[in-house]
């Protein structure tokens, strides 16, 4: 007998990200969610959210807002935990998809080694990573994600470093498929999440995710700044097959990058100038379509 | 399943052919030991939820995971991870699928591994661990000590330690049914001597599957993920349901002996001879001065005391092996009548003294009990002959009052 086991029961189960969750107004993880639960098309999945706001999501115990199977997981250990669940789901044929959902804390920093080893050993698994590009959870610092100049709380005056590329990253890692999310394109969001779906082995999705209260922005203005971050080429959309095939989604509009600035306070302060910002991100497309161009992307997957 | 071919081609473990009823009986070390019976557990699971376990090499445990690695098992995976950080996540992982689960680590390992290990226990995950116990460093050192497992006291773990190869084979084995035990559900440690029991080669009676099958139930984990009823494990609680776990888990944990004795009894049923259970109180009867050791170091003590025995002294031995839950009646019973009590520690928390002794000091706390005295021995590796321990003997038989740890240095 045991006496309690830490555990949250549901009683209605019908959606993956239930309302009345602890979500803040204007939370790119509460979209992303969302859309997830209806990229899933009825399979069934196991989360693992490791240390961070996604496990805050679910609520105190014994309530939660995950209407499907869920493991809090050590912060650092999202992909071995995930590796471990899908290796019984395999070995039991058990027809569920195993996806971690981590912030940027979780998947660029603390978790680095965990996740580079369950792509390098090509895990049967769905990784997600949100990321808003801060420790939210522990009310703002710095991440390798956070990019550079903007202000947190342990970099007051503005970041120094350039924000990791962790795409790059898990691309090196020749996973059978990487891309990038935005929770402004809607289509692509879901085509990408359906490619994931069927692909087998590692599978890595990085959404930017927007985070008022740390970004310092209007709730309301989170799809609209994400949809600016893909239009002026910030955040670019593609994807890259095995590591070595590269498919560019949407090619930047030419919108400068100034009003996504001035609509995030932290902005405010900042070190790096629009215009330096804009150079790299003209070279990060030269890369990209480069890339794109050399080594595009053909196979039936990617028709999808 | 290919359980032990190519550890036996690669690694040598001899079959010592022999007629019934010593058949069965095996040449072999630790670390082959202690694969082969995890081997067999996890193979036992096959008609259940399998077995998959996380599994990381270190200096002296690594045989364990290569012996794991070369094994082809029916419904299983080792997977080889990063880190005994993932080692342990990957046992968590699944454990929460509903699979039989293990792992082996030794010294930093075991440290580094800390926050999934007190994970697994607080998860309560029927995980079963093997600790070949190295000294932590740095100054870097490969030779035995216990103070690597022994730092994880803390986390809600069950501890054995074991004095040879067979004590080790049947642990290992009882260890699953404790862990796995619906009354209990707490990850399980098995800890041996590096190297002296590790690398070293004894004739064990190893089980045969059929009859760890027989002595295993299917592993079931009443709390594992599962679409029917889906819960979220391990989110937030709020204090007053923290506190709650806490005191099943330390609930559990006094249900241990009890369940323990059920395995023992099952475990003669199956496999026709008795381990010992929690600890083996020898000839404490009519004993003046006793002492206490764990894993290969009561060995040497029991030739020890035979010896002086046999010259008339009234003197007797615990060989203390379940550290997690500390037996604290078991030892208040036996030592509260003897005038000395000598501790051999060969772990040391720096700032108090042996582990060991802090347990049994706070047994018979409260108890006008012997004199207790606590004996540093063995650090790092440093090799305990019978002589160290008859002149630690000696030591004890003149002293007229407890003082503070001795370190007892040995010969490199």
């Amino acid at each position: 007998m045991t006496d309690t086991v830490i555990s949250s029961e549901c009683t209605q189960c019908e959606t993956l990200l239930r309302p009345g969750n602890t979500n803040c107004a204007g939370c790119g993880m509460s979209i992303g969610l969302q859309w997830l639960d209806k990229a899933l098309a009825g399979d069934k999945t196991y989360l693992v959210i490791p240390a961070c706001c996604g496990i805050v999501t679910a609520g105190a115990f014994p309530t939660t807002a995950y209407g499907t199977p869920t493991a809090a997981s050590t912060f650092a250990s999202a992909a071995a935990i995930a590796t471990g669940i899908s290796t019984v789901v395999d070995l039991n044929k058990d027809d569920h998809i195993t996806t971690c959902w981590a912030g940027d804390g979780g998947t660029y920093d603390i978790g680095m080694a965990t996740i580079s080893a369950a792509a390098e050993r090509n895990e049967n698994l769905l990784y997600i990573c949100y990321d808003n590009e801060i420790y939210g959870n522990t009310g703002g610092q710095r991440s390798s994600a956070t990019p550079e100049g903007v202000a947190t709380t342990t970099t007051p005056k503005g970041k120094a470093e350039i924000k990791k590329d962790m795409m790059a990253i898990m691309a090196s890692h020749r996973i059978p498929y990487a891309a990038t999310l935005s929770v402004a394109h809607h289509a692509d969001f879901m085509r990408k999440l359906e490619i994931a779906r069927r692909t087998k082995g590692f599978r890595f999705l990085l959404m930017l995710s927007p985070c008022p209260t740390g970004w310092k922005s209007e709730p309301a203005e989170s799809v609209s700044l994400i949809d600016h971050a893909v239009r002026s080429g910030l955040f670019p959309l593609y994807e890259v097959f095995d590591g070595l095939r590269y498919r560019i989604n949407i090619q930047p509009d030419g919108t400068p990058i100034d009003a996504y600035l001035e609509r995030q306070r932290r902005y405010t302060n900042s070190t790096v100038e629009p215009k330096i910002l804009q150079r790299h991100i003209e070279s990060q497309w030269q890369y990209l379509n480069g890339m794109a161009k050399t080594f595009p992307a053909d196979d039936e997957r990617a028709a999808l | 399943m290919r359980i032990g071919m190519p550890a036996r081609r690669h690694l040598s473990v001899r079959v010592i052919k022999r007629k019934s009823p010593t058949m069965g009986k095996e040449l072999v070390t630790g670390n082959h030991a202690a694969g082969r019976t995890l081997a067999m557990a996890g193979e036992a699971n096959r008609k259940a939820r399998g077995c998959a376990c996380g599994a990381y090499p270190i200096t002296p445990q690594t045989e364990i995971i290569e012996y794991l690695r070369a094994c082809e098992l029916t419904k299983g995976r080792i997977v080889p991870v990063e880190s005994e950080h993932s080692a342990m996540a990957v046992c968590m992982g699944a454990s929460l699928a509903g699979a039989r689960s293990f792992t082996a680590s030794s010294s930093n390992g075991l440290s580094y591994m800390t926050e999934n290990v007190f994970a697994a226990g607080y998860y309560r995950l029927p995980i079963v661990m093997i600790a070949v116990n190295r000294t932590l460093g740095p100054p870097w050192n490969i030779w035995v000590d216990q103070g690597d497992s022994l730092a994880l006291r803390d986390a809600p773990w069950i501890q054995f330690y074991v004095e040879s190869h067979q004590d080790l084979v049947d642990t290992i084995l009882m260890a699953f049914r404790l862990a796995e035990d619906h009354r209990i559900l707490l990850p399980t440690m098995v800890a041996m001597d590096g190297f002296v029991t590790s690398h070293t080669q004894m004739v064990v009676d190893l089980p045969d599957q059929e009859q760890v099958d027989r002595y295993l139930p299917n592993c079931d984990v009443p709390h594992r993920l599962r679409s029917d009823h889906p819960t979220t494990v391990g989110g937030l609680t709020w204090p007053s349901e923290t506190e709650r776990h806490r005191k099943d888990l330390q609930r559990a944990m006094e249900r241990v002996p009890d369940v323990l004795d059920e395995a023992i009894d099952e475990f003669e049923n199956v496999f026709d001879r008795k381990p010992h259970g929690i600890l083996s109180a020898e000839h404490v009867e009519d004993a003046d001065t006793i002492f206490v050791a764990c894993n290969t170091m009561a060995r040497t003590l029991r030739g020890v005391i035979k010896k002086r025995r046999e010259s008339g002294e009234r003197i007797g031995m615990i060989k203390a092996k379940m550290f997690r839950p500390f037996p604290r009646k078991a030892y208040r019973d036996l030592l509260s009548r003897a005038k000395k009590v000598g501790v051999l520690d060969r772990n040391h928390s720096p700032g108090s003294g042996g582990i060991f002794w802090q347990e049994i000091a706070a047994s018979l706390q409260g108890h006008s009990g012997p004199l207790l005295q606590d004996y540093l021995v063995g650090l790092g590796g440093g090799d305990v002959t019978p002589e160290v321990i008859d002149e630690i003997i000696d030591d004890l038989a003149k002293r007229n009052q407890a003082g503070e740890p001795v370190w007892k240095e040995v010969a490199a």
